[in-house]
């Protein structure tokens, strides 16, 4: 059971508290009539499904009930960071990404 | 090859076994081939054995990370059956299903099709209608599948408890008769030394670096750790790996690779007769020839490639299987592990032509891969040998995620396997 | 006392006789004992058979790694369970066992004939046969192989017993109490650490427990073991003891089940059985120490050959003896000891055959002055005995080439193919290992975790260097949380360091294709079978260990594992490294599915949502159906009717005069905030900006797919407020979707959302005499329907209790919906049960509200829609916001399928006999097809009307809305049926009742 950092509660708690919610920083377009169908596709349906440090979106469902998004290795499940949903996308240091 | 055979075990059970030979050699790669396949499992295997025998294509590469038949196949809890509710996907299963039916003599390799029934429980008056639904489809379309009454689901399967006072009680149950289980190894192994004997290199250890693609698109074939090998066709039957293989070829896909976790019991006695499959309480079981109740349920949350998954998870998994059959309360787990499923947003497979010329690939397969394995590696070789999709696996398109033409086995069934 | 009890010897209790059985013959053991001690110290070695060749098997451990004596064991009704290992369960008064895989008895068993047949059964046999004719596969050989197929036999009953979970937060976790982790726990809790202790054996010790000659700072090891528990506790440690870490998760996650009963005599009413502990540490010791290995040779599995380890362990911890005649043969210094032990206790010694050519000269001389016989450079190349070893041959090794053997007499052979430390909890997290060619083992090396590895379990041996080892492991790992102490150290006198060689098979004069050289015991994996399997071109450990069933017994490989490994890397020509270790797998040793089931059981395998009027409705002897979790009333049978009937009563008496449901169970979600409207807008299809307050409207929420996910009334109570209903399954996925997009999408949004399914009760009455029973009870509004016409809402006093009054209808009847807090809603129900005497008012269940819906063909989302459907294909175009720029789904509609106009619509269908059609079934167009037929749509709801007198359908039909009027065909099996495509909207299609 994973041990996830809330950084709303900035607590660490287990995985039960928390809901898995697919792939971060995927915006949903401002105008999406102005869409392809290919563009609309890949929104809706296409995702990096990264083997390594992958960017993600989690919700404290049975604590504070926000989303926010983490950076975790899908290698190891090891969780390098999680942030509020308004902060940007960390860069992954250089030896972070060695790792 | 050497023929299996009771006369042949019986000749070499005379000499101490010692005349048997490998069963396929352990290949490295040439520069060129016909076609490469990535992915050295049921399915990759699987499509260059029906390359070789039904389209005269021998010049075939299977190569893989690992060693062949150590990702998923090797992994799953081994049930084969066919009762899905749309035509297309029974239609695939089904073909999958009559191939399983001689699979052992096709490949004079015993895989244990073991036809001993797989019966869906419904729980509440919405699995009932479902049920129905599939029973009517399948009806339809020639596929075996019916219902029994929860007392005639007792009969079926006499661990099953149907108190109407279970948390969940069981109303009744579809049972497709000739679905059940084979030996998930021997599949692997069985359609590696029939290619292997059709001239087929299968080539282990030799992770695939990338794609490689020509000024013009087209596939130009795939570099390894093993370095460059040529190739025109490639097909990407890489299961939890496919995102990233495919990926080296600049094709985005629709998947996302989950952490499934399956676990068997101490061997007994025969108990359980037939395979139970419950969505509602997530959970389905079988008994294995070895004795072990072989369990799985549905994928842990989050995508990963760990090949782990957590406790909280099997604890569910057990505590449904104990709600459903009591009496294995003290049966003890013996282990568990994990394996790596790609899913697509649709629940069914991606299976044929890609937007890349020479570039095929057979993904998607989520929770019910195994049992697609022949179907999926028959039509597959032929959409690689004639680049056109096969009639069977022509829905299974990409461009289904464009247009919209899903094919949503999850909304029928909670957990699609 | 027992033919081989050593009075004095043990830490059993002389003074405490247990009586038990084995195989329905009364045995006396003694408190401390386990089931193989007990019967070991009454001269039973023989305890099993095993599985493939049902050979004779006695206990070859002491421990949790036993392969071979597995029992059952019960404590009568429903308290039976098999593959016990009868080395581990203690002895209680009356505990019952028995043998297993035998028939008709252990001592002659007809499955032993297999073991005739050997030369068949090799490695993979069954793959290369059973496959002609084909059709025997399913009659004959398949049954065959199943009927031979586990040990012992299923339980048949439901377990009474109960199960327990608990969470334990620790900043150190020490798994393993022997030496290693005594010391390492103790250094760690010196600085003020929060400690936890465990192991799976009844007392803390591990192998000290059998090694009492040794001295530590002065004292007999068990007396410095006293000691060392008792400054434990005092430092506050927690010890837990019948406690196995099963497994090593993420994030220094350990499960630990704890055995709370199985070893009592009465266990107290009510205890649970098992408790699974989910500890959380900050840091891990593992101190799992070393498991001794077997040695690899023609007839190794004769009842009586046994672990050196164990014999020692039998005798120190038990005073048992496991013969009067013992052998020896061995690859490690330890079975010195255990053959030392053996004659200072005054047994006997007939030989130590030693494979290696030099042995240390301080045991040579040990042996020699105790009269043993030493065999340096030597092989054994057989046993002799039937269902126990009589005898073993031995042969001289000179350069590879093996002598001519002899014949040496023993009743006892202790073995020892050297040690290998335990790695299963490092193997669980991924930690990687390393080949250590010097003692020919895997060491942990990368650890993916916050542990340390102490003592044996990193290939140390000798307890001066383990005791040592531990204490840093402990420092390690309080440094680690910032921690300190002072390092302590302890002085150890008559220690038994030791080295050795590893072994395959051991070198015979015999023809090895011959030889039962077991690797894996409990499976009857040979030396042969492994060569075998290398031979057919398995040429890693993970195909030779499926293609052999090597390591996939019930002690997962604990035995066997290694053997196995370093002979395939022999067949190989490998280092074994290369040919790689097979994963270690969780759980450590089998554990209990109760263990891991715990609380979640019956009632309490998932919750029960009940309403607030759900005890009413089991007073009046409802009958349930389960929705998501909740249960709901589904029908309310009188005395002699049945469903059918029950349901039409209640449908006749809603249309008729009123009928009163509870629709609490539906979501209810407050949308409030001054962006509430334009949040409205943006989720749902349908226009919200000009719904007044006061008023409500069919609400249509889709996916981002385009396909209908929930739909509900949605009264707007005032401009910046909105009161939400989705479906009773939808509830929370409806909630979860609307926040992902408020807090991620469109943050700027000033809009909160709150879940009020449980704050509020909500009762719907429906029938022209609805207003008639409500009216008494309202006060502060206008019921009319000039005042309050349909799709109203608005806030009051419904029976003096502060409500929010919907008019809305899901039955096509005049309808209103009445919202109270939830701790009122019983209250809420009596008064209108009261109030509607005067008109019969009737209360109908879930079914009856199907019916009642059905007939004006108002959609369930679930049942009529599945995932694939749209907005359009339901008929429910109209809900869409045309003039909406966008919201959720929009764009979906617009792709080129989702436009097709033969897409699958919903429509009515009438049959032409007037049967009822079955919900699910499948319509064709062309009922003169072969199958496999193509198909046009399937019924999604059907009923019997009893408005219409006749039965009614809705389905999904190709094209169907514009095939209004047209046959199609529903082919049963007993015949195909003719209907007619309608309307939904079967009944009062003008909806000249709502508006009563």
């Amino acid at each position: 059971m994973l041990l996830i950092h809330c950084p709303y509660c900035d607590e660490t708690l287990p995985e039960v508290e928390f809901a898995y919610a697919g792939e971060a920083h995927i915006a949903r377009p401002a105008d999406p009539s102005a869409l392809t169908d290919e563009e609309w596709r890949d929104y809706l349906f296409i995702r990096t499904n990264a083997r390594g440090p992958h960017y993600e979106r989690w919700r404290h469902v049975h604590g504070c009930g926000r989303f926010f998004n983490a950076l975790r290795d899908t290698v190891t499940d090891r969780f390098v960071t999680t942030y509020r949903i308004d902060e940007p996308r960390p860069v992954l240091t250089p030896l972070e990404a060695a790792e | 090859m050497q023929r299996f055979s009771a006369m042949s075990l019986l000749k070499n059970a005379l000499t101490g076994h010692k005349n048997w030979r490998e069963q396929w050699p352990d290949s490295q790669p040439k520069a060129e081939y016909d076609v490469v396949i990535v992915g050295a499992g049921g399915h990759g295997l699987g499509a260059a054995y029906y390359l070789a025998k039904e389209h005269g294509i021998t010049n075939v590469a299977v190569i893989d990370k690992g060693w062949l038949g150590g990702g998923n196949t090797g992994r799953n809890t081994t049930i084969i059956r066919s009762n899905y509710l749309y035509d297309e996907s029974a239609r695939l299963y089904d073909h999958a299903l009559d191939l399983w039916e001689n699979l052992s003599q096709d490949l004079n390799y015993n895989v244990m099709y073991s036809k001993r029934g797989v019966m869906m429980l419904a729980h509440n008056v919405h699995d009932v209608q479902s049920f129905q639904r599939h029973i009517h489809a399948n009806r339809l379309n020639g596929v075996d599948n019916r219902w029994l009454t929860k007392e005639e689901a007792k009969a079926f399967c006499p661990p099953l408890n149907i108190s109407p006072d279970a948390r969940y009680p069981v109303m009744g149950a579809a049972l497709q008769m000739r679905a059940g289980t084979a030996r998930h190894d021997a599949v692997a192994w069985g359609y590696a030394r029939a290619a292997a004997a059709r001239g087929v290199d299968i080539i282990q250890n030799c992770p695939v670096i990338a794609i490689r693609r020509g000024a013009d698109g087209a596939v130009e074939g795939v570099d390894t750790a093993k370095g460059f090998i040529r190739a025109k066709k490639v097909a990407v039957s890489a299961a939890g790996n496919t995102s990233v293989v495919m990926d080296s070829a600049g094709v985005r896909m629709p998947l996302e690779s989950y952490p499934l976790q399956a676990l068997v019991s101490e061997p007994v006695k025969p108990i359980f007769p037939c395979v139970v499959m419950s969505n509602t309480v997530h959970a389905y079981i079988s008994q294995s020839d070895k004795g072990e109740l072989v369990i799985g349920s549905g994928t842990d949350q989050y995508t990963s490639y760990s090949q782990r998954g957590g406790l909280p998870l099997i604890e569910h998994t057990v505590a449904a299987i104990c709600e459903v059959f009591p009496i294995f309360n003290r049966m003890r787990m013996l282990r568990k592990w994990g394996g790596i499923v790609d899913v697509t947003p649709d629940r069914s497979a991606i299976l044929g032509k890609t937007p890349v010329k020479g570039l095929y690939v057979n993904c998607g397969w989520g929770t019910g891969g195994f049992k697609a394995t022949p179907g999926a590696a028959h039509t597959l070789a032929w959409t690689v040998a004639r680049d056109e999709p096969h009639p069977i696996n022509a829905p299974f398109t990409l461009e289904r995620f464009t247009t919209g033409r899903l094919i949503d086995e999850a909304a029928a069934a909670a957990v699609a396997h | 006392m027992s033919r081989y009890r050593i009075p004095g010897m043990g830490r059993v209790d002389p003074a405490a006789p247990v009586s038990f059985t084995f195989d329905g013959r009364r045995y006396t053991g003694l408190r401390g004992d386990t089931v193989a001690s007990a019967l070991l110290a009454n001269g039973v070695h023989l305890m099993g058979r095993s599985f493939k060749y049902h050979r004779p098997r006695g206990p070859i451990s002491a421990g949790s790694e036993e392969p071979n004596a597995l029992i059952g064991t019960s404590r009568g009704p429903g308290r039976f369970e098999p593959n016990t290992r009868a080395t581990v369960q203690e002895l209680r008064q009356g505990l019952v066992t028995e043998s297993q895989n035998k028939w008709p008895r252990l001592s002659f068993d007809i499955g032993a004939v297999n073991d005739r047949a050997y030369m068949l059964f090799s490695a993979g046999f069954y793959y290369k046969t059973f496959m002609w004719p084909r059709s025997f596969w399913d009659k004959v050989y398949e049954p065959f192989i199943r009927a031979a197929a586990g040990l012992g036999k299923s339980p048949t009953e439901a377990d009474p017993d109960t199960y327990a979970s608990r969470y334990l937060h620790t900043d150190v976790l020490v798994v393993g109490g022997g030496a290693a982790g005594i010391a390492a726990a103790l250094a760690a809790a010196q600085s003020g650490a929060k400690v936890t202790l465990v192991d799976e054996n009844p007392e803390m010790g591990g192998a000290l427990l059998s090694d009492p000659s040794v001295r530590i700072d002065g004292r007999g090891s068990w007396a410095w073991l006293a000691d060392q528990l008792s400054q434990l506790r005092a430092a506050g440690v927690t010890l837990m003891t019948r406690t196995t870490a099963i497994g090593y998760y993420h994030q220094n996650m350990v499960g630990l089940v704890e055995r709370l009963t199985d070893h009592l005599d009465q266990p107290p009413q009510d205890a649970p059985r098992e408790r699974m502990w989910r500890v959380r540490a900050r840091q891990v010791i593992l101190a799992q120490g070393a498991l001794e290995k077997p040695l690899v040779f023609d007839g190794n599995d004769r009842p009586g050959v046994m672990l050196a380890g164990a014999a020692q362990t039998y005798l120190n911890r038990y005073g048992v003896k496991v013969g009067d005649n013992a052998a020896v043969v061995t690859c490690h210094d330890s079975a010195y000891y255990a053959a030392f032990d053996l004659v200072d206790a005054g047994g006997r010694v007939a030989v130590i055959v030693d494979t290696r050519d030099q042995v240390r000269p301080d045991l040579a001389d040990a042996a020699r002055s105790r009269d043993i016989q030493l065999l340096t450079g030597h092989t054994v190349t057989a046993t002799g005995g039937r269902l126990r070893i009589s005898s073993i041959r031995v042969n001289p090794v000179r350069n590879g080439r093996v002598g001519s053997g002899r014949r040496i007499s023993c009743d006892a052979l202790l073995v020892s193919g050297g040690w290998t430390p335990s790695l299963h909890l490092f193997s669980h997290t991924k930690g990687s290992l390393t080949w250590d060619a010097d003692s020919q083992t895997f060491l942990p090396r990368h650890k993916t975790e916050a542990c340390q590895i102490a003592g044996a379990g990193r290939g140390l041996w000798g307890y001066a260097e383990v005791l040592a080892d531990g204490v840093t492991a402990g420092m390690a790992a309080i440094t680690e949380i910032g921690r300190s102490a002072v390092a302590t150290s302890a002085r150890v006198e008559g220690d038994r360091p030791g080295t050795g060689s590893s072994q395959k098979e051991l070198p015979t004069d015999r023809s090895a294709g011959k030889a039962r050289a077991f690797v894996d015991y409990q499976n009857d994996v040979t030396a042969k079978d492994i060569r075998l399997a290398v031979r057919e071109g398995m040429r890693s450990i993970e195909h030779v260990k499926r293609y052999t069933t090597n390591g996939m017994a019930t002690d997962q490989g604990k035995m066997s594992n290694i053997n196995g490994l370093m002979i395939a890397a022999d067949a190989l020509g490998k280092e074994p490294p290369q040919v790689g270790l097979t994963t270690f797998r969780p759980p450590y040793t089998p554990t209990s599915f109760g263990a891991f089931a715990g609380y979640h059981r019956g009632a309490t395998f998932e919750l029960t949502r009940k309403t607030p009027i759900d005890p009413w409705a089991e007073a009046h002897g409802a009958v349930f159906e389960p929705v998501s979790l909740w249960r709901r009333a589904w029908y309310f049978p009188r005395p002699g009717e049945d469903m059918h009937q029950a349901v039409a009563r209640e449908c006749r008496a809603t249309r008729a005069s009123v009928g009163i449901f509870d629709a609490s169970t539906l979501g209810k979600i407050e949308v409030a905030g001054p962006d509430a409207v334009e949040f409205m807008n943006r989720m749902y299809t349908n226009p919200w900006t000009k719904l007044p307050p006061g008023r409500c409207r069919y609400g249509l929420l889709l996916g981002e797919d385009g396909f209908i996910r929930d739909d509900g009334v949605i009264g707007r109570m005032s401009p910046d407020l909105f009161h939400v209903t989705t479906t009773t399954g939808g509830a929370a996925r409806v909630l979860n979707m609307m926040e992902d997009y408020l807090q991620t999408e469109w943050p700027d949004l000033n809009v909160w959302l709150t879940s009020t399914t449980e704050q509020w009760a909500t009762i719907a009455l429906n029938g022209p005499n609805a207003r008639k029973v409500l009216e008494p009870l309202v006060e502060g509004l206008d019921l009319s329907d000039a005042a309050f016409p349909h799709m109203s809402v608005a806030e009051c006093s419904v029976a003096g209790l502060p409500a929010r009054l919907f008019r809305l209808s899901f039955t096509g009847e005049l309808g209103f919906e009445i919202n109270v807090p939830a701790r009122h809603g019983l209250t809420l129900w009596n008064a209108l049960m009261e109030s509607g005497k005067a008109y019969d008012i009737c209360p109908y269940g879930t079914e009856t509200m199907h019916v009642l819906r059905a007939e004006k063909g108002y959609i369930i989302v679930g049942q009529d829609t599945d995932g694939t459907v749209t907005p359009q294909d339901a008929g429910l175009g109209w809900a869409i916001g045309k003039a909406k720029a966008d919201f959720v789904g929009k764009r979906s509609l617009s792709r080129p399928d989702i436009v097709d106009p033969n897409r699958k619509q919903l429509v009515g269908l009438l049959t032409e006999d007037g049967s009822r059609l079955e919900e699910g079934a499948q319509i064709v167009l062309d009922p003169n097809q072969d199958v496999p037929m193509k198909m046009a749509g399937h019924v999604t709801s059907s009923y019997a009307s009893d408005a219409l007198g006749r039965p009614i359908a809705m389905a999904v039909i190709t094209g169907g809305h514009g095939r209004m009027g047209e046959t199609v065909h529903i082919p049963m099996p007993q015949g195909t049926i003719r209907a007619q495509i309608t309307s939904t909207n079967f009944y009062d299609p003008d909806g000249e009742r709502l508006k009563a």
